[in-house]
């Protein structure tokens, strides 16, 4: 029998090495760009980084306040997206009932999600801004990014509504549940790990927001309590990043603040890893 | 979880079924017991407050869309629609609104990366499910997870960091904030989206199918090339099109590599502004209820329309991949 | 009795630690069809994937002893796996044509393997489809999907590709047991044509589809290769109890 010929050899050979080069390309660019970061921020990531805030009279470059800004915003966003996104998507599953409005709601959700951030940051400084007067703050920051999760919040849990057997909806009903105590007792609960994972993607999201924030929680790095950021300028960390390259042309803190943010964001994908084994891992027991 | 929902249900049974009897007996006119009375009472809030929530949801949804219009139609008007989008000069201050230098840059950076990013990100995908070791796969899934979740800041960053300085002096110009430098931060931005998407796709392809190219004597090679591939290319090409997406979206890692100047980009070291960096860098300058101000908004419009028609492409596209 | 052109000698297989053949020695005959009968999980499919190395996909796989093709052991250094699959083609039990156009289903293959002038594939197209009894009812409609047909339709669909390859050898692993009585005896006819110019082994559940179209039957239990005969011979006078009780429909 004849060997496989040279040319299918040749060419075989060929797109194996490509792909390896480029399965070794991505590799090569992600490792450096990690790398990069964790080498050059690290080391810039110090205590007094970290409790301070930034004064040109005590020479400090703190990044306390953004620190604080970013968990008071996913606080507050989360804070009202949950439920309302949650409730939306219950709606539409489980309670709508003209079909046709309920298929053009996901067709517009769907076209939200791929919006880019930029936009509602316009749209956020328009309407939060210009025409509620809402100043610059988390409030009008926290408000303009709940609009932008909100698509992602409703479709993730409508995709895991949409997983929950139809059997478990009849075996409530069937026995006498009202709609309501079916939501809460069996179809809720079964949805729980798609609520969230969706969740901490959002969480992700927020930490790395930086567009829609710029004209609608502004710049400010100054250190303010809850109930102050929300109507004086404060930036979350992403922001801060943006400012001090660009305002203050430090890009040393810029590195630490960057190292932070990937600390962070392996945080979040490293739990929500973990969730998503863990609820495997619960489903695969429950059966 | 369904454990859970037997034991509950388990336990309300026979409750429940008394309940059931007591409605038909409450209908008419007999016992009306007062929990039952609150049960239905919650039941009758719950579906009102969900309703309420799809509303608001929806109410945010048309609100965007119709807001961004009337705001970005006025300047449109007033500097007319095509010294608007074809007007080669953008001056802010000169009153000179055209944005077609933005227009033709935004879809010149998005191409170059498209070129650059999908064949790299599909065939990484390639290697990830058809080729790579689980172990490798495993490390490689991770990292590419972790890119995805890195903020847009970072990669302007680094890019303005290293790749920027590296440029200049690759091709000795006088600053490496260019097209280029965009082009391949934003090659590198889209790659995660486009591995998952299209790895996804190639894992879906039935097993079935390479086994019969494997029968007929393919190479495991051909076989991913020539069976695999193609069987997933509606998934590839929503890989592509969600690249797209976020190419012409992404404002704040190009913001930092791309020059910031509003030429028309007659080559790939041209410094360059975007429809998106032209709004995020403008903003602060443009006076409240000046043409100007609301020139960027007109801008905004036109990346919302750019992005609404990606999608029903996209939408259309696998709606009409699935019919047949 | 023909020369033998596949013979296994003393073939040992096993999935991780279950012993799934053990020490099976067959020959099939040149221009003959052979069946493999017996209850699921006897290793007859296993047996036949392992004529065109096809289990070597699954990773626990161990094999022992020889698989002789035409003199040659198929799992000698030098012979190439791709070119064996070419000489031994596979139709499988479900029928999987590839999402692409009935012509390009076809063509798949002799284009694999370099043929790639379009009156040549034309030609081998047309032959193929004839070959395997499709050609009238798809020839207007080569360029459509070829998953818009029906089962056994898809199924003389997946035969023809694999004669299109031009294969000496052609396996079919339970390949009616999807579809429908007509196009069962459809393909049960094809099989009969198919012989002259090919060498035949399938592996079927259906001792009636045994019975009607193959020349030699074996019967395997629990990964043993308990007998095998002329299928007249094992069908009117089994020589071993357990082939009597399966054939009499005792158990399985």
């Amino acid at each position: 029998m004849e060997r496989l010929s040279f040319q299918r050899r040749f060419y075989g050979k060929i797109l194996r090495g490509t792909l390896y080069l480029c399965g070794g390309l991505t590799c090569a660019v992600l490792s450096f760009l990690i790398a990069y970061v964790l080498y050059r921020g690290l080391r810039g990531i110090t205590w007094e980084l970290l409790t301070t805030q930034r004064s040109i009279i005590n020479k400090t470059n703190g990044i306390l306040p953004n620190i604080l800004n970013t968990l008071y915003i996913i606080l507050l966003s989360m804070g009202i997206v949950l439920p309302l996104g949650v409730g939306a998507a219950v709606y539409l599953t489980e309670y709508a009932s003209n079909h046709r409005m309920v298929a053009l709601i996901e067709f517009a959700t769907e076209i939200l999600t791929g919006i880019p951030s930029i936009i509602f940051g316009l749209v956020g400084m328009l309407f939060f801004g210009q025409l509620l007067g809402l100043s610059y703050g988390i409030l009008a920051g926290g408000l303009t990014l709940v609009v932008m999760i909100l698509p992602t919040i409703v479709r993730t849990t409508q995709e895991s509504l949409k997983t929950v057997p139809q059997s478990y909806r009849e075996g409530a009903l069937g026995l006498g549940a009202g709609k309501w105590r079916m939501v809460r007792t069996v179809v809720l609960p079964s949805a729980i790990d798609g609520i969230v994972t969706g969740c901490i993607l959002s969480v992700g999201r927020i930490v790395g927001e930086s567009a829609a924030l710029l004209f609608t929680a502004g710049m400010g790095v100054a250190l303010h309590g809850f109930w102050e950021a929300l109507n004086s300028s404060s930036a979350t960390l992403s922001v801060a990043l943006y400012a001090y390259v660009n305002e203050y042309a430090n890009v040393d803190v810029a590195m630490a603040i960057a190292a932070v943010l990937m600390l962070i964001t392996l945080a979040i994908n490293l739990t929500a890893a973990q969730m998503s084994r863990r609820f495997k891992r619960e489903q695969e027991g429950a059966r | 979880m369904d454990h859970e929902f037997v034991r509950g249900a388990g336990k309300k049974l026979p409750h429940q079924t008394i309940h059931a009897v007591g409605r038909q007996a409450a209908s008419i006119g007999q016992t009306v017991r007062p929990k039952r009375l609150l049960r239905e009472s919650l039941e009758h809030t719950m579906s009102t407050v969900f309703f309420l929530c799809g509303f608001l949801a929806v109410a945010c949804v048309l609100f965007i869309s119709i807001y961004l219009i009337l705001s970005g139609l006025p300047a449109i008007w007033e500097i007319g629609v095509r010294d608007f989008l074809f007007g080669d000069t953008w001056d802010g201050q000169g009153r000179k609104f055209g944005i077609l230098p933005f227009l033709l840059t935004s879809v010149a950076g998005t191409g170059g990366a498209v070129l650059i990013g999908v064949p790299v990100g599909v065939l990484t995908a390639i290697f990830l499910s058809k080729m790579a070791n689980p172990r490798t796969v495993t490390v490689l899934r991770a990292a590419v997870s972790l890119l995805a979740g890195i903020p847009s800041v970072v990669y302007g960053l680094v890019g303005m960091v290293v790749l920027v300085p590296a440029i200049q002096r690759l091709f000795s110009l006088p600053s490496g904030a260019n097209l280029l430098s965009a082009v391949v931060v934003l090659a590198i931005m889209i790659l995660p989206s486009i591995i998952n998407v299209s790895e996804t796709a190639l894992r879906a392809v039935p097993k079935e199918y390479e086994e019969a190219s494997l029968a007929l004597g393919a190479t495991y090679t051909e076989t991913v090339f020539r069976v695999s591939l193609p069987a997933a290319r509606s998934g590839v090409a929503t890989a592509i099109v969600l690249g797209v997406g976020r190419a012409i979206g992404e404002a704040m890692a190009i913001i930092m590599v791309s020059g910031n100047v509003p030429n028309l980009p007659a080559s790939p070291f041209t410094p360059v502004q975007f429809l998106t960096t032209a709004i995020a860098s403008e903003m602060n300058y443009a006076a409240f209820g000046s043409l100007w101000r609301q020139a960027l908004f007109s801008i905004g419009l036109v990346l919302f329309l750019f992005i609404v028609m990606i999608n029903v492409i996209l939408n259309t596209f696998i709606k009409h991949k699935r019919e047949r | 009795m023909k020369q033998p052109i596949m013979r296994t000698n003393r073939l040992n297989l096993w999935y991780g630690e279950t012993h799934a053949l053990k020490d099976v020695t067959l020959d099939m005959p040149e221009h003959q069809i052979t069946a493999l009968i017996g209850p699921s999980g006897c290793g007859k499919s296993t047996f036949l994937k392992t004529l065109d190395r096809m289990n070597e996909l699954i990773p626990s796989v161990r094999i022992q002893g020889e698989v002789l093709y035409r003199g040659k052991n198929i799992f000698d250094a030098q012979m190439d796996v791709t070119s064996l699959r070419r000489y031994v083609g596979m139709v499988f039990q479900k029928p999987n044509p590839f999402p692409m156009s009935i012509y390009d289903n076809i063509a798949y293959g002799p284009r694999t393997h370099g043929i790639r002038g379009k009156g040549e594939l034309d030609a081998l197209v047309e032959r193929s489809l004839r070959n395997a009894a499709i050609w009238d009812e798809v020839k207007d409609r080569l360029k459509k999907s070829a998953l818009s047909l029906s089962g056994g339709q898809q199924q003389r669909i997946c035969i023809a590709r694999a004669l299109a390859v031009e294969p000496d050898v052609l396996l079919m692993d339970e390949a009616t047991s999807a579809l429908d009585p007509i196009s069962t005896s459809k393909i049960e006819d094809l099989m009969a044509d198919l012989k002259q110019s090919y060498t035949i082994v399938i592996v079927t559940h259906n001792m009636q589809q045994a019975a009607r179209v193959s020349d030699r039957c074996a019967f395997f239990l629990h990964g043993e290769l308990v007998e095998s005969n002329g299928t007249e011979q094992m069908f009117s006078m089994p020589k071993d109890k357990r082939t009597e009780d399966y054939i009499t429909g005792r158990f399985g």
